[in-house]
């Protein structure tokens, strides 16, 4: 089923593709034309990349770029960089450092072209070389003239998220072993192609025809030729059977290593012996085909990992010291693992705590939604106990570390989560059990072959048990699935779903309960105006232009929603009210002079002062309300309240068209998730859960028999995406969440998962296909070797038959819907 | 035909220099980036950088 996308998501932005608002206000004009733009970051990077003279950047791309984070375009943690113990890091050279960077988000040429251009216009910069493979620039500078802040910082610049390469970290393995796996496949492919032009002639001359030496030689040439190809190309194959051995499974790799032995032993012995057949192509070809697959699953892996690779290095955590308190209030940045039991530490708005500390200054709102899942920030004030990772909210505070960050909350929760990864279960092991079976009686039958036939005629009995092997090669049967899925897998990464383990779409498929958290998964995670109701004559656009004049210098949440909500309501054109004389009463609200009137924007209670009587109005019960009032009058309620997802409703009703139990599963009070799942039109909610509760819940309805999807978030859902049989992080929540999750939602759309719904049925439709090819294929072809009906060419071909449609009918799931095509 | 029996023997000698060169070529990198190099002389073209001064941060 398709989903219309919803109106106001028709228009995409022209950095990075992401949909726009119909309202957005952001646009820029490039090469004279004016592109809209989906939000203030996309906007920065490439006004920073016209700046510097690249326009020619969106000329040659052939694809989006990622888009900016708008919240954090360039963080001053990235100073951290330049702090001592990374020195070491930058190689050991004096004056001259070099690094190899992991930059995430390279999409096409033009991206290289954009950061070496960049970089080398960069003062200090000796050279800048950009693998495009990996993923990787390796950068060499003048220590004296430049810093690595500066480079990741220019790198930020225009729009590009970079890391200080770390092997140990990066999916270094893995690029080692697609680079060994890219040398045999050249081998197999080479010998393959020589062993082919020996065998040639032989299929060509007729019986008889081609007199004994000259058989002969070429058959000594194809020996020499496949040895490689045996010995060098197929060794995974036999190191994999031979683990499956001495652990007492049958995996594929059994057929196939026995396959390729029985196969070679056998034509060696005939070149020996100059008599039966050699199957010396048919065996180079079967490794090149079968390394092919492999390869093209390596890759997806890789791309797959190093994604995920890049989730997991968040920039160096930061705490702000003030070592010198109370006579100073100078501060400096240290990494958090520094901090010690007693140290003084400033936590800015915005920021997370960086251990467990108590209030020695300042009376803030302290977030602890990555926690408990809570989404009203608490008030706290002087004495107060605050936990690490919780985020301060409204002022800044001095808080005294209690215990340093190892012990914190947040390690704890950590440990439950390791806790949880154990309750995995493992329904991908089901198709290996089915594989295993495949090859038992196919080992069997090739015995018995062998016996019926040492009976019959003993001279072919050989012969026929190595053809069945061959014939019946599980190649299109070992191919069927995996292929299959790395295409799936490419696919949905271009689609911007991130599919971790590659069990997801089998069991989202099978999936009888999808479970949603509510803040940050079905709702944005930050207030939103939901209402403007005006309570004089001024009409709603404008009170909201007022209010927002007067929030612009506040960093409160409920400031910045105003503040957007005004930006996506202006017209074009319009001029933005400046304020002065600004007042910031804390935790009450803002005063300000517009046009020489004085406004007040706030809590009813601030608000009230000035006019002495409450409006005549009362506060809708599930939102907050913030009033706006002139000298003697008030003069409109805004009605804030965490904002739904432009997709919530529609997933909720995908999926329950296709009749699975959708719960709303939150840590938030009860009444605020029973009127979120009104909306939404879900029945079964739970609110007030705790971290523990949700995991508990979801694992008594696994012992049910249930499978279940988890949807999540933030850092309090990793447990519970943990244990459920498939889970979902959104791309835009925190990244513990995400490296729990089987798979992370890169686009932040939760229709995503509706595309990897449909996507799943596809591919399943498409591994059945295959293996219903290869089953037939196998029960006609098997008999005929066992009765002695094919000959080595017959046979060859017909595995690779076999093999080519499966992987072409795999390729099919790369193509992307013309839907989506046509919005690139 | 006598030719083919020097001729098979010297192509095979021949893929075992080919897979050694090859051999060579992949220790020394040259298949690492397969996309970048391609792509990177398409684009070679300075017309940005050539004529003016390195602006500062």
């Amino acid at each position: 089923m398709n989903l219309p996308l919803p109106k106001e998501l028709s228009i995409a932005c022209y950095h990075c593709g992401l949909p726009v608002a119909e309202k957005s206000s952001w646009s820029i004009s490039i090469a004279g034309v004016m592109r809209p733009m989906c939000c203030p970051g996309c906007q920065a990077v490439v006004q920073c990349i016209l700046e510097n003279g690249f326009d020619d950047f969106y000329r040659d791309r052939t694809g989006f770029s990622s888009t900016a984070d708008q919240e954090q375009l360039i963080p001053p943690e990235l100073a951290l960089y330049d702090a001592d113990e990374y020195a070491q890091q930058f190689g050991s050279q004096k004056d001259v450092g070099e690094a190899s960077f992991s930059i995430e988000d390279i999409r096409c040429a033009a991206c290289v072209w954009l950061i070496e251009r960049r970089l080398a216009r960069l003062s200090g910069v000796r050279s800048a070389d950009m693998n495009f493979t990996a993923g990787r620039l390796s950068v060499c500078w003048n220590r004296a003239l430049c810093k690595p802040s500066d480079i990741l910082k220019t790198l930020r610049e225009i729009g590009y998220t970079a890391y200080p390469f770390d092997a140990t970290k990066h999916g270094e393995q893995l690029d080692l072993s697609k680079k060994n796996l890219f040398r045999r496949l050249f081998i197999a492919g080479l010998s393959m192609m020589q062993v082919m032009m020996y065998a040639l002639p032989a299929y060509l001359a007729g019986d008889g025809t081609m007199d004994a030496d000259m058989t002969n030689l070429m058959r000594w040439a194809s020996l020499l030729l496949t040895v490689p190809a045996v010995a060098y190309s197929a060794q995974p194959f036999f190191v994999g059977a031979w683990l499956n051995v001495k652990n007492r499974v049958l995996g594929m790799d059994v057929p196939v290593a026995l396959g390729i032995a029985a196969a070679f032993t056998g034509s060696v012995l005939a070149t020996l012996h100059g008599n039966g057949g050699v199957y010396f192509d048919s065996i180079t070809m079967f490794i090149f085909l079968l390394l092919c697959s492999r390869y093209l699953e390596l890759g997806a892996r890789r791309k797959a990992a190093s994604a995920l690779d890049n989730l997991q290095h968040v920039l160096p955590g930061s705490a702000a010291r003030m070592p010198s308190y109370p006579a100073t209030r100078q501060t400096e940045l240290i990494p958090p693992g520094r901090l010690m039991c007693g140290d003084i530490i400033l936590v800015k708005p915005g920021e997370a705590v960086a251990a467990d500390c108590t209030i020695l200054e300042g009376d803030t709102a302290i977030d602890l939604s990555m926690l408990n899942g809570e989404s009203q920030a608490v008030p706290m004030s002087v004495g107060a106990t605050v936990p690490g990772g919780a985020v301060n909210v409204t002022q800044t505070i001095i808080l005294r570390v209690t215990q340093s960050t190892g012990d914190s909350t947040l390690s704890v929760l950590m440990k439950l989560i390791a806790r949880a990864t154990q309750h995995k279960p493992k329904i991908a092991l089901w198709a290996d059990k089915v594989a295993s079976w495949f090859v038992a009686v196919l080992l069997t039958f090739s015995v018995i072959a062998f016996v019926v036939w040492h009976f019959v005629d003993p001279s072919r009995a050989w012969a026929i048990s190595i053809a069945i092997l061959v014939v019946s090669c599980p190649c299109a049967l070992s191919l069927a699935t995996p292929t299959v899925l790395a295409a799936a897998t490419n696919r949905l990464l271009r689609q911007g779903i991130l599919v971790v383990q590659p069990h997801v779409l089998e069991t989202l498929h099978q999936a009888t309960h999808i479970i949603f958290d509510k803040t940050g998964t079905l709702t944005v995670g930050k207030p939103v105006v939901r209402h403007t109701e005006p309570l004089d004559a001024m009409s709603p656009a404008h009170c909201l232009q007022v209010a927002a004049s007067l929030a612009t210098i506040s960093n409160h949440p409920i400031s910045r929603a105003l503040v957007t909500a005004a930006k996506n309501d202006a017209a074009p054109g319009d001029m933005e009210l400046t304020c002065q004389n600004l007042r910031h009463l804390v935790g009450q609200g803002l005063e300000g002079l517009v046009h020489g009137r004085r406004y007040r924007v706030g809590s009813l209670s601030f608000v009230r002062e000035l006019i002495g009587h409450d409006p005549i109005t009362s506060d809708a019960s599930d939102c907050v309300s913030v009033y706006l009032a002139t000298d003697g009058a008030f003069l409109a309620r805004f009605d804030l309240a965490d904002g739904l997802r432009a997709d919530a409703a529609q997933i909720v009703q995908y999926f329950q068209n296709k009749n699975k139990a959708v719960v709303l599963l939150s840590g938030d009070d009860q009444s605020v998730s029973q009127h979120v799942a009104d909306k939404l039109g879900i029945t079964v909610v739970f609110g007030e859960k705790l971290p523990s509760q949700k995991l508990s819940y979801v694992l008594g309805l696994q012992r049910d028999g249930a499978v279940v999807a988890m949807v999540g978030d933030g850092i309090n859902d990793a447990a519970v995406l943990s244990a459920a049989d498939v889970s979902f992080a959104m791309g835009d929540g925190t990244a513990l969440a995400q490296t729990h999750a089987d798979c992370v939602l890169l686009s932040g759309r939760l229709l995503s998962l509706s595309i990897l719904n449909d996507t799943a049925s596809l591919t399943f439709r498409v591994i059945h296909q295959n293996l219903i090819w290869a089953l037939l294929y196998n029960v006609i072809a098997i008999p005929a070797a066992a009765f002695g009906l094919l000959n080595p060419w017959m046979s060859g071909i017909g595995m690779s038959l076999s093999s080519i449609v499966v992987i072409l009918n795999a390729l099919r799931l790369q193509r992307l819907p013309p839907s989506f095509r046509k919005k690139q | 035909m006598e030719a083919l029996y020097l001729l098979i023997p010297l192509s095979i000698v021949i893929v075992f220099i080919a897979m050694g060169i090859f051999f060579c070529m992949s220790d020394g990198g040259q298949f690492d980036d397969l996309i970048g190099p391609a792509l990177r002389i398409l684009h070679d073209d300075d017309k940005s950088t050539s004529d003016e001064p390195p602006p500062e941060l």
